[in-house]
């Protein structure tokens, strides 16, 4: 991370000592700074390369034969291709090679945990450094977004109609692919904008806005129609989109952060991790974290999001809490490290018992039991145990809670499909659900050891439900 | 999306990218891989008597740590019977009937030893042949090869030969290890060419091994000069098809080959004077998918250019390559350097300070190190743009002339006119 982190710029206003408990009065020509400071502390992070470097960086590929990166990509870029377009100057080739396979292509060089993929899988690992897939790919994917290119074409409109819900990863990358087979494609998103957790729940100063809008764009110049502020069961009914559809996509995700199930939990100042990223996401930047003590619960991507970006915020000091150990943390390694970078503590083996408020109803503290691992469980983890006896308080103002995420059940059984614990299940070859019409992709069908809660792993199964659909929906007319 | 097809003195093919006659167009299992890859033509292994090889074949010129840079090899034509060469080429000719199928041949300059061969390469139903006037090893020694191509008289007379016996297309490959190219070129034109492909190898010696003394490569503990190959020969290759293309008396299509690795050095090929080009060490070294990017990559090319055809863009800069005393003595053009993006590496200044004309200085101001030209001693050579490592830290820009443009032999005849 080193050379790559833009300092942060915490507050640096003055901060008068108030008689609001947790609020920060500010003197007013401070203000305009700090929401500037706040606003630089969520720009993209990462710079990207050089005309020179990318040049230089794609010469050292080798351009294998049967290259691992590509089968290490669950989208199947190809990689030395791409690359080897940058080395030669045709930009316009390079992007389309990347856009072809993954139609999210522009996020995921930014979010894909590439040391676990591509870059993990480069031959050069076992002789000088692996190649810089991730920056390649964003080097090529920045170009068609400056240069304004359309890569891809609708294909000819074979009079079927095909309805997705969810305009995430998993549902935009089904109806590229659908829309270039021709099919007419409606996305019914229930937010104000699409791109799903691309636009709610990664990080800006990761994943800024602009590139997921220029996703989805490429995706609606394909002739795919994104209904957005649509609920599917409130604004429009399962039973019409069932019956005015040739086939539907269930690309929906999951819900909120559920309850940690403890006391205290309405308190003001607890935050679903989720919704805390989706604010700095949507508005302007709130001043309310600002001078803060915040903990986050969980110790996944989720909560390193939550807590980086408390951090940049403002918040004084940040810690995250978690049951199990590093070695159970299900965050990717770069995302540990560069929470440390930001002065994240970790408290391992910490689980909350109670979150403490006053009487005006805010968090002030939080009450934690140490843990110890015990027995594994059925999924093989470790069970965490409370120690007896071993409670304390920590003093904080907001708590985070980033345990993980609900389903949407109702809206699965509004549908009749079979699931388990909210998990929908699919046959895996055809990704058809319980219900012949109705096919599943993405963080909807992930659970239950089943599949990975990537960006990248949905955008694959986006596109396997679309050529799916392309078998299912031709068949009737192939009579042997 | 352009048309990337070309006609190649009578010669169809879907698009510009031929493989040169070499070991990757040895055998039928090959070339059928190649046109399955989407490579256009192939133009096979040299035909004739078939030789024995030497183990090893091959070297490499590495520079500064960028491997391949130049590749060197003591192979021959090829070493597989006649009979089975021909059969491949009618089973491969059949399998992809659009795709050229060029035979390269080889025999002793003997009249009846070509119309023989000509006669049966051409029963087997190939696109056009390629005579090699042009192997620098191990035929050159028995009076063929390069030691034909050397001699104008030997290119014309075997070209007629040729041309009295061939149905199809008969294209001269020639050699460059010549005082001038243009010579051989011309000759085959008078001998009936319609075609001429350059360059073959050059004599070349890749290196010594300082450990053991031994060449490289070496067989057994001895050397022999072998033929060069590979990027660092496309200045060498560009060239000269760039001279046969602007003289007049060589006015037959051109196939450009030397150094080609990648879409570009193939559009300046084309933009020189060639109507398609050959490729060889850039498949050695990657394999046959990489004519993919090159076909995508032109394509893209002509797109942003707004050319329909590859057809339109052959020989277009051909008209302002010039002879030297017909360069425009006024037109000046000096360094700028740009200290914003200057990552002050110094390299200008050593330059031209040693080698050039002692006109970059260094100074400081306000404690920060800057570099600056002084225009006034700047003769526009170039060599510090050429030094800088970062794009756009110098450019060089033209200062209009107050003076009317003069070439040098505009200048000499001025001189002597007023002499007299």
């Amino acid at each position: 991370m080193s050379g790559e982190s833009k300092a942060i710029g915490l507050v640096i206003g003055v901060r008068k000592k108030c008689s609001h408990e947790g609020d920060v009065e500010m003197v007013p020509n401070q203000e305009n700074a700090m929401t500037m400071q706040l606003r630089r502390n969520f720009m993209e992070l990462k710079s990207k390369m050089t005309k020179n470097e990318a040049i230089e960086e794609a010469n050292r590929c080798l351009y294998c034969y049967d290259a691992p990166c590509i089968k290490a990509c669950p989208t199947s870029i190809q990689i030395p291709n791409f690359i080897k377009k940058i080395a030669s100057g045709n930009m316009k080739g390079s992007a389309t090679t990347i856009l072809e396979a993954n139609p999210i292509g522009a996020s995921c060089a930014r979010v894909c945990p590439t040391e676990e993929l591509c870059e993990g899988a480069c031959v050069l690992n076992s002789s000088t450094k692996p190649i810089k897939i991730g920056e390649l790919q964003r080097y090529a994917t920045d170009w068609a977004m400056e240069s304004n290119a359309q890569l891809f074409k609708p294909g000819q409109n074979n009079g079927q109609k095909v309805a997705i819900i969810g305009a995430g990863p998993a549902g935009l990358s089904a109806a590229r692919e659908l829309g270039r087979l021709g099919y007419q494609v409606t996305i019914y998103e229930a937010e104000a904008k699409a791109g799903g957790l691309g636009s709610y729940g990664i990080v800006a100063f990761r994943l800024p806005n602009e590139v997921v809008d220029w996703e989805v764009e490429q995706i609606e110049q394909l002739g795919v129609t994104i209904q957005t502020n649509t609920t599917v069961g409130v604004d429009i009914s399962v039973d019409e989109i069932l019956a005015q559809y040739d086939s539907i996509i269930l690309a929906v995700g999951m819900g909120a952060v559920p309850n940690l199930g403890i006391e205290g939990e309405d308190l003001e100042g607890v935050h679903d991790a989720i919704e805390f990223v989706r604010k700095t996401k949507m508005g302007p930047l709130t001043n309310d974290v600002v001078g803060k003590k915040v903990a986050v619960i969980g110790a996944g991507n989720t909560a390193i999001d939550g807590a980086t970006s408390a951090v940049r915020l403002g918040a004084e000091h940040v810690q995250i809490l978690y049951r199990r150990t590093q070695k159970e943390m299900t965050a990717y390694k770069f995302e540990y490290e560069f929470a440390k970078q930001d002065g994240v503590e970790f408290k391992w083996l910490t689980a909350p018992k109670k979150i403490i408020g006053n009487e005006a109803g805010k968090v002030t503290g939080i009450e934690c039991v140490k843990m110890k691992l015990g027995e594994a469980g059925p999924d093989g983890r470790q069970r965490p145990e409370e120690v007896q006896g071993s409670n304390f308080i920590i003093e904080v103002d907001a708590v985070i809670k980033a345990i993980g995420q609900t389903r949407f059940v109702s809206l699965i059984e509004a549908f009749s499909l079979a699931h388990t614990n909210g998990v929908v299940d699919i046959d895996e070859t055809t990704m058809q659900t319980s219900k012949d019409k109705v096919f599943a992709c993405g963080d909807v069908v992930f659970g239950n050891g089943q599949g990975e809660a990537m960006v990248v792993t949905a955008v694959q199964q986006g596109k396997d439900a679309a050529y799916k659909i392309h078998e299912h929906l031709r068949k009737p007319s192939e009579i042997a | 999306m352009a048309d990337l097809q070309i006609n190649l003195a009578g010669i169809q093919s879907p698009n510009p990218f031929w493989l040169a006659s070499a070991p990757p167009t040895n055998s039928g299992y090959q070339v059928q891989r190649a046109f399955e890859a989407g490579w256009g033509g192939a133009v096979w292994k040299t035909l004739g008597e078939p030789i024995l090889n030497v183990s090893s074949r091959f070297a490499a010129v590495s520079y500064n740590g960028q491997r391949v840079a130049g590749f060197n090899n003591i192979e021959l034509i090829t070493d597989r019977p006649l009979e089975v060469n021909l059969q491949e080429i009618y089973e491969t000719k059949k399998k992809f009937p659009n795709h050229a199928i060029i035979a390269s041949l080889m025999v002793e300059p003997k009249q009846e030893k070509w119309h023989e061969i000509v006669k049966r390469v051409e029963d087997v139903g190939v696109d056009g042949l390629e005579l090699n006037f042009g192997c620098p090893h191990g035929m050159a020694e028995r009076g063929m090869g390069s030691a034909s191509g050397q001699v104008p008289e030997l290119v014309e007379k075997q070209t007629y030969w040729v041309k009295e016996a061939a149905r199809t297309p008969v294209i001269v490959k020639l050699t460059p290890n010549i005082t001038d190219i243009t010579v051989t070129a011309e000759a085959a034109t008078r001998g009936g060419a319609d075609a001429i492909s350059m360059i073959n190898t050059i004599n070349s010696l890749a290196g010594v091994d300082l450990d053991t003394w031994n060449t490289v490569p070496h067989v057994a503990g001895k050397g022999a000069h072998g033929g060069y190959c590979g990027p660092a020969v496309k200045p060498i290759a560009l060239n000269m098809v760039a001279e046969c293309a602007r003289n007049p008396l060589v006015n037959v299509p051109i196939s450009g080959i030397g150094g080609i690795s990648n879409w570009q050095d193939a559009a300046e090929f084309i933009l020189m004077g060639a109507t398609g080009v050959q490729v060889c060490t850039a498949a050695m070294h990657h394999g046959f998918s990489i004519v993919e990017d090159m076909i995508d990559g032109l394509n893209n090319y002509l797109d942003d250019k707004g050319l329909a055809s590859v057809m339109d863009l052959v020989g277009r800069s051909v008209l302002r390559y010039s002879n030297w005393g017909d360069l425009d003595l006024n037109y000046k053009i000096v360094a700028e350097i740009n200290n914003d993006i200057c990552i002050n590496c110094n390299k200008c200044h050593i330059a031209c300070e040693d080698t050039s004309h002692q006109c970059i200085d260094l100074y400081t101001e306000d404690g920060r190190p800057m570099l600056k030209v002084r225009e006034e001693d700047c003769v526009g050579c170039n060599l510090c743009s050429i030094v800088c490592p970062v794009e756009s830290a110098i450019t060089m820009v033209e200062r209009k002339s107050t003076i009317p443009p003069m070439t040098w032999n505009q200048r000499q005849a001025l001189i002597s006119s007023l002499a007299k």
